[in-house]
């Protein structure tokens, strides 16, 4: 559990310099380290600290204000069952009990095994779908309890649930911390300038010679 | 003020509860109000940072022309026609409302708080609060108080989250190592894990906490408000004269205030200025006069050992060691830490009395007074002036001068001052000055000449580039530098001599003197130097009311103390100074008290040098025991207190010299601060017509003492004599905040904080050398040696190695010849 | 693809009759990719836009009328002309961070369409010169977030962004930005900060709009994810072409996502204005009415943010301005369904307890008050209960809201409407949010409430049990 890898430092790198600021980048930087670790250490904090020029504290108090960073260690599943409204009306809540039975944990434990750790969540937008979960952040939709333990059965055995939906059909349930599985690279060559906004002091050029043109 | 008036070009007129006043423009409406006589009660607002809007206990019901509404006035500029009820129903309903919110989890802890009595909660609470509470259910906990620096307590369930020390780390100090962590209700105040909150600057949070969530160290437990009496007075700490107010409970200094005084300190303090007054309250403090004497007590000329003795005798023994000796061998070393009338009188006594000229309050790491009275003087405010340029010589005031540092990160940061810095290494400005120049030690003046020529060439270690871009800046008519003494391993001839070069090329520009120890100008300004007469006149017209004066020019520190090492110095006087420890080369100072036949030490403290005197009085602590006045960088003259009486029989320093004056058979002339400050005024015509009565009522507005009878020298008189520097590295050494200074040392609250030292050395350079960061060396020269650990910096020069002065861990004085221009050293791994 | 269809690979999306402008694609199952944009019209828009001054596009925004489709419904084109002139550089946030419960439309169109949002983009920043545009995505969102690096990966590369775009000058960045869960970040200027690298946390504004003073210091348009997606259909097409849909005051489309206990939930684009809560919630092509033997309760009509309406509201159009007079909004476009099933008690609750959780903690009337909204809450329908406790509720709630909230008239009741906004004691509105379930409920539904105190003061003092039970034996 630590600082980031030479190859995520690499990519670190790449994300700053898709700002004009480097303190920007800490969000998705955050992301990197939970990726890399499952959860977010302090030695990681300190790293980012150095990464972007800022103090640990100030990386602490961004990562603790955002409900997706743990800071400590979590199961290698992320079960969020959604109980706010639309899904409280279509039985969530009554999804999270059973979900509890199910896995012996309470709302915001972790198994012994290590591999699920379930929380209660806030709305995930897919409220005409109620009830729903995501899964590290894949969507299992219009769940019956069975269908649930479905999932989990499937996830204990290595395998995808069909239940979860991903971004393209057969992809894999990645391990917490990983998100979206593309990334936006960008080469030098393609990027306009991304540099400080008090390096530029004049309109952009398009617009200053549509005004020339008027 | 009518409706029909017109407006003034910068009044905004308003109406706050039915009266018609004005506003300035831009003005936000909680401080409109507010000099108008109408307080709105906030928690989170401070005049000093930038508003956040977050309490929202200064909600106020405003009508801009759309109908009433609730705005918080924190963050409402005032705009014309803006109609204002504080009172009104919706205002007291809305106000009553973030009160109950607030205290819902606020503990009831105010009769074991600290801040109880003087808590702006317990306040509002108490005058408008609810009589009972409506919450019913278990208050937020939070582990009590936890320790986020060595000085301060945090206890988070006191909190209300005003954002205040969080804003204050970050904004005014730069060191956001405190910050909100969590979210929502479970939002606290903390540092990271094992990376405390260790500014230097961390008290001032203390201060301005709205509750007792924040405490000190020095003060916690000690007193109730209400059993504190106070004075406004000056910290004598540095020689920034920072405006606090002193309090006190049975005797005893407790605490120190910072009073936000718009010229100096905006209210601010350094923590060595705001905790070292502990020092005094030490139960170390002198009570009585100290004579050599034997094990039992009994004064003896040869005894190993200091003895109490009575102020007649020891007045009698000192006018003995001092009758009839040749001025010539006199040396009086020190003073820069005593009132303004202390030195005068010193400087009397010495220079009319004595008939001496060797004098000096600095300790040879300080600069020649002809050159600091010489140049034209800046005030803060002229250089933190927005839009300006500060040339830093020398100096790194967030070490020494912290107030001063805040000042001038501040116009950094929000009023566009450029500041370029030519010091001998990084500093606490560098992150914030526009231009970088760290000169190879003894460089300076060639790279100041290059700077004025404009040159594009490489000169003393900095590349012509950014000579060139600095040059540019220093274009501006708007300069003013800011100087000090950089580095004690360099002779001070050579900043000197680039300050003078730049008085000369640059006439427009102005001075502000960074120099080291409290009331250091206030010295220079009454003639504790040599060559110098009260109220910056050189010697030669004797004031009317001395009796004489020295005809030439006497010696400085290091020329006394090469005098008394060749056993040229029969009596050397000691005011409240410690050269053993300050003199950068230790090596003579050493030889020189060995070779002195008396030495008498006048102080509140014993320290490394008073320890081997003959003859010891007892002083009051200027700061606090003592009715006077100080006079700060800018000369600004300001009031120091006596807030408490000194332990013992010990007594002003001005008294002492008086005594002893009349132990000599000679009267100075005054038997009270009246008589005192008549007979400075009739002598000092930088004094004359100004009273003590003007020095206190102009409270804030303390009076500048301004003009000069020293005429500066011009460039090719000030030479640079010393040997050449030899093979190797050269050294750097610079001042720390917290060292093993006699205050720091008898403050047990700061008494720890003193880091070590550490070669610091350029990365480069330590890959060539092959040694490998975190490691110990061994520096050494000609002189002597001393082993440290190893530190890569990039802040340092190439070729030089940065060293911190009077650290606990190692002296690095044992390599500093004080005749040399520069200090060469070799490194080696110390295995 | 036939009306009324679930869309399997867009699952919670169900097309309807009537002119689609945003999800025109969704029948696709590629429609994500950078080659079935193309082929069905894809970039035509922003094309089209080039051939015009920055000025010329601008103003048939404007002329458009094209609402914000974040919650506020303010005109994009009006927005935009915030900017101060001559201060540069200029930033586009494109606010993805759709969190508000009941509210999806914006996932959606990342997941299935990025290219469209990707082109939205670039006709905003091209209208009014900014060069740079952040694309902030909901953290939770992995999908829309794989799919939006794919679409920017394969613009780029085909020249769509970048430098010099198709030879005309314009040049721009767009950059995938993601969060990390906190709804506070959907506020724009929580965004701001959030993007910034800081905690979410909302600036006070005015003075300073961010048009005016945004991200680091500077100009920004900050711009929801449908409105942008609007763009390349109204260059295209242009300002008549749309003002032809909907209503005067709110033309274009508008996705609903109808949610609760509806037969039929889904998402549904439909013209605005000319609509009804009626036809969403009973049409045959929506959501077909209540389940079987169940009657419409309540409904909340814009996000849990918005104040209740009830059975006798269902004829209101799904158009800002009258919403807003009739006490509550539009917001986002969520439509929570509650049949006659439902506990009101402890469905305020929940609402209540998002607000608690998701509160920034900067106010305190929010930080403190939520939490304590949600402790009477949860006493209340635990169990425990204390008289007084719906009194103590309302002032807690009016601390943070004062005055009159926004409500519904009820007839029944005789009681007026008080129109949108609520005021506020906080920076932002997310205090005064969480007061709208509660009044809305305490208003209609007081009796429930009060009936859950009963029994917990009976419980507690089984005397006042006794005593009933008596009485009721000498009425026998």
């Amino acid at each position: 559990m630590s600082r980031l890898s030479d190859a995520n430092v690499a990519l670190a790198k790449e994300m700053i310099a898709h700002y004009p600021r480097p303190k920007s980048a800490l969000i998705p930087l955050l992301h990197l380290a939970q990726e890399q670790d499952g959860w977010v250490s302090n030695e990681a904090m300190a790293h980012l600290a150095e990464l972007v020029g800022v103090t640990p504290a100030e990386v602490k108090g961004t990562c603790t204000f955002y409900e997706m960073f743990k800071l400590h260690p979590v199961g290698t599943y992320m079960i969020n069952v959604c109980t706010n409204i639309s899904c409280q009306l279509n039985g969530g809540e009554e999804l999270l009990e059973h979900a509890q039975e199910t896995l012996g944990v309470r709302a915001g434990g972790t198994t012994d095994d290590g591999l699920f750790t379930l929380e209660d969540v806030e709305c995930i937008a897919a409220c005409t779908e109620a009830p729903c979960i995501q899964v590290n952040y894949r969507y299992g939709l219009r769940l019956s309890h069975e269908d649930f333990d479905d999932i989990i059965a499937a996830l204990r055995a290595g395998n995808t649930p069909d239940k979860l939906i991903t971004a393209n059909t057969g992809e894999p349930i990645p391990s917490h911390g990983t998100l979206g599985l593309a990334r936006q690279h960008l080469t030098d060559e393609q990027t306009v300038n991304i540099i400080a906004p008090e390096q530029i002091h004049e309109a952009p050029v398009w617009l200053a010679t549509s005004s020339k043109e008027n | 003020m009518t409706a029909t008036e017109p407006q003034t070009e910068t009044g905004v007129a308003i109406n706050v509860d039915g009266v018609d006043i004005t506003a300035n423009k831009g003005e936000l409406l909680i401080d409109a109000a507010e000099r108008h006589g109408v307080y709105i009660p906030r928690f989170c607002y401070h005049p000093r940072m930038k508003p956040v809007g977050m309490c929202r206990m200064c909600l106020v019901e405003v009508d801009t022309g759309r109908g009433p509404g609730l705005q918080p006035s924190c963050m409402l500029p005032v705009s014309d026609g803006m109609t204002v009820l504080t009172e009104s129903e919706v205002t007291k309903k809305a106000q009553d409302g973030v009160l109950e919110f607030l205290l819902i989890n606020h503990p009831l802890d105010c009769p074991v708080c600290d801040k109880g009595g003087e808590c702006p909660l317990q306040d509002q609470t108490v005058a408008y609060g609810p009589g009972e509470s409506r919450f019913v259910e278990e208050k937020r906990h939070f582990e009590k108080p936890i320790p986020i620096s060595d000085t301060v307590y945090l206890d988070r369930e006191r909190c209300i989250l005003c954002d205040r020390c969080t804003r204050f780390a970050k904004e005014v100090a730069g060191d956001p190592l405190i910050h909100f962590q969590a979210r929502g209700n479970e939002t606290q105040v903390n540092t990271f894990p094992d990376e405390p909150f260790s500014s230097y600057f961390s008290g001032n949070t203390v201060q301005i906490c709205p509750v007792g969530a924040l405490t000190a160290k020095p003060y916690r437990f000690k007193a109730r408000p209400w059993d504190l009496t106070e004075s406004p007075s000056t910290a004598t700490t540095d020689a920034v004269g920072a405006r606090i107010t002193v309090q006190s409970s049975r005797n005893q200094v407790l605490r120190y205030l910072g009073v936000d005084s718009d010229l100096v300190n905006w209210g601010w303090l350094s923590d060595k200025e705001r905790f070292n007054f502990e020092a005094w309250n030490s139960q170390a403090r002198l009570t009585g006069p100290l004579l050599r004497g034997d094990e039992l007590g009994n004064p003896s000329d040869d005894g190993d050992q200091l003895v109490s003795a009575s102020w007649p005798r020891a007045l009698r023994e000192a006018a003995s060691a001092l009758d009839g000796v040749d001025p010539e061998r006199i040396a009086v070393f020190g003073g820069a830490r005593m009132s303004n009338e202390s030195q005068y009188a010193w400087a009397k006594l010495a220079k009319s009395v004595l008939k001496t000229d060797n004098v000096d309050a600095q300790l040879g790491d300080g600069l020649d007074a002809h050159i600091v009275l010489g140049l034209p003087r800046a005030t803060i405010d002229e250089v933190c002036a927005p839009g300006g340029t500060v040339l830093v010589v020398g100096v790194d005031p967030k070490e020494t001068h912290g107030s001063l540092f805040l000042r001038l990160r501040h116009a950094a940061e929000n009023d566009n001052t450029t500041i370029v810095e030519l010091t001998p290494r990084s500093s606490g400005l560098s992150s914030y000055a526009a231009h970088n120049m760290y000169p190879a030690p003894g460089q300076l003046v060639a790279v100041v000449e290059a700077l004025l020529a404009g040159t594009s060439l490489d000169v003393g270690g900095i590349d012509g580039p950014s000579l060139s871009s600095a040059a540019k800046a220093l274009r501006s008519d708007q300069l003013t530098v800011v100087y000090g003494s950089g580095s004690l391993a360099e002779d001070s001839s050579v900043i000197e001599k680039a300050l003078v070069t730049l008085a000369d090329a640059l006439p427009h520009a102005t001075f502000l003197p960074a120099l080291h120890r409290g009331n250091v100008m206030g010295a220079l300004d009454m003639g504790l130097a040599p060559g110098l007469l009260p109220g910056r006149a050189p010697l030669g017209a004797t004031p009317a009311s001395w009796a004489d004066a020295p005809a030439g020019r006497g010696l400085d520190t290091e020329q006394m103390l090469r005098r008394a090492a060749d056993g040229g110095i029969d009596v050397a006087i000691l005011l409240g100074c410690d050269p053993l420890t300050d003199f950068p080369d230790a090596r003579l100072a050493e030889q020189a008290f060995n070779n002195v036949e008396h030495l008498i030490s006048v102080d509140c403290l014993l320290n490394f040098t008073s320890t081997g005197a003959d003859i010891v009085f007892p002083a009051a602590a200027s700061a606090t025991e003592a009715e006077g006045t100080f006079t700060n960088l800018e000369g600004r003259i300001s009031p120091i207190a006596r807030q408490v009486t000194p332990p013992g029989t010990a007594r002003p320093d001005w008294m002492i010299a008086a005594e002893l004056a009349a132990e000599l058979g000679t009267d100075l002339g005054f038997i009270d601060l009246d008589e005192l400050w008549a007979d400075l005024a009739s002598a000092s015509p930088l004094h004359a017509g100004l009273t003590h009565a003007d020095i206190s009522n102009a409270g804030l507005d303390s009076p500048v003492l301004a003009g000069s009878s020293i005429d500066l020298p011009s460039p090719a008189l000030v030479p640079i004599d010393g040997d050449e520097p030899g093979d190797g590295y050269q050294l750097v050494v610079t001042r720390k905040m917290y060292d093993e200074g006699t205050m720091l040392t008898f403050s047990p609250s700061l008494a720890s904080l003193a880091a070590g030292a550490s070669a610091a050395v350029n990365p480069d350079d330590l890959e060539t050398a092959s040694i490998s960061a975190g490691s110990e060396v061994t520096l050494s020269n000609d002189i002597g040696s001393v082993t440290l650990e190893v530190v890569a910096d990039p802040g340092v020069s190439p070729g030089t190695i940065a060293v911190e002065f009077n650290q606990p861990n190692a002296s690095v004085a044992q390599l500093l010849d004080a005749g040399r221009i520069v200090t060469s050293v070799r490194i080696e791994s110390a295995s | 693809m036939t009306s009324g269809d679930y869309v399997p690979h867009a699952p919670g999306y169900v097309d309807s009759p009537g002119t689609k402008i945003v999800t025109q694609r969704f029948e696709y199952e590629d429609s994500y990719t950078l080659e079935r944009y193309e082929a069905t019209g894809g970039y035509q828009g922003f094309k089209k836009a080039l051939t015009r001054t920055p000025d010329e596009c601008h103003s048939i925004t404007r002329d458009a009328t094209l609402l914000g489709r974040g919650g506020a419904g303010f005109p994009a084109g009006i927005k935009w002309g915030f900017c101060p002139p001559e201060v540069w550089p200029r930033y586009l946030v494109v606010n993805g961070d759709e969190s508000e419960p009941g509210t999806y439309k914006d996932r959606l169109l990342m997941e299935r369409d990025p290219h469209q949002l990707i082109e939205g983009c670039l006709i905003a920043c091209y209208a009014i010169g900014l060069t740079q545009c952040f694309l902030y995505v909901r953290g939770e969102m992995a999908i829309a977030q794989q799919r939006i690096a794919d679409a920017l990966n394969e613009a780029y590369a085909a020249g769509h962004v970048g430098q010099n775009i198709h030879g005309s000058g314009f040049s721009v960045d767009i950059i995938l930005h993601w969060g990390a869960g906190a709804y506070i970040v959907g506020e724009e200027t929580a965004l701001i900060e959030s993007l910034e690298g800081n905690r979410g946390m909302p600036r006070l504004k005015p003075p300073f709009f961010p048009a005016a003073v945004g991200l680091y210091g500077q100009p920004t348009i900050v711009n929801n994810v449908e409105t942008l997606s609007n763009l390349p259909w109204l260059m295209e097409h242009g300002a008549d072409a749309y003002k032809e849909l909907g209503s005067e005051t709110s033309p274009g489309t508008r996705m609903f996502a109808v949610s609760g206990h509806v037969k039929r939930p889904g998402v549904y684009e439909v013209e605005q204005g000319v609509t009804t809560y009626e036809d969403l919630i009973y049409g045959e092509d929506y959501c077909q009415g209540m389940r079987e033997g169940r009657t419409l309760k309540a409904f909340v009509p814009g996000g849990a943010s918005a104040p209740w309406l009830f059975p006798e509201h269902v004829s209101l159009p799904l158009e800002a301005r009258p919403v807003g007079a009739a006490g509550t909004m539009l917001g986002s476009g969520a439509i929570v369904i509650m049949d006659d099933s439902t506990d009101a008690v402890r469905a305020c609750l929940r609402i209540v307890r998002f607000f608690a959780r998701e509160s920034c903690g900067k106010c305190t009337p929010c930080r403190e008050g939520t939490s304590w909204e949600e402790k009477i809450l949860q006493r209340i329908l635990d169990g425990h209960g204390r008289p007084g406790d719906l009194e103590l509720l309302l002032d807690v709630a009016d601390n943070i809201s004062p005055g009159p909230y926004p409500v519904a008239a009820d007839e029944s009741q005789g009681l007026e409407a008080v129109p949108f906004p609520p005021r506020q004691t906080t920076i932002c509105p997310l205090g005064p949010s969480s007061v709208a379930p509660i009044t809305s409920a305490l208003r209609r539904f007081r009796s429930e409430f009060e009936a859950k105190i009963a029994t917990a003061v009976v419980a507690r003092h089984p005397e006042i049990s006794r005593d009933l039970d008596s009485n009721a034996e000498v009425k026998a």
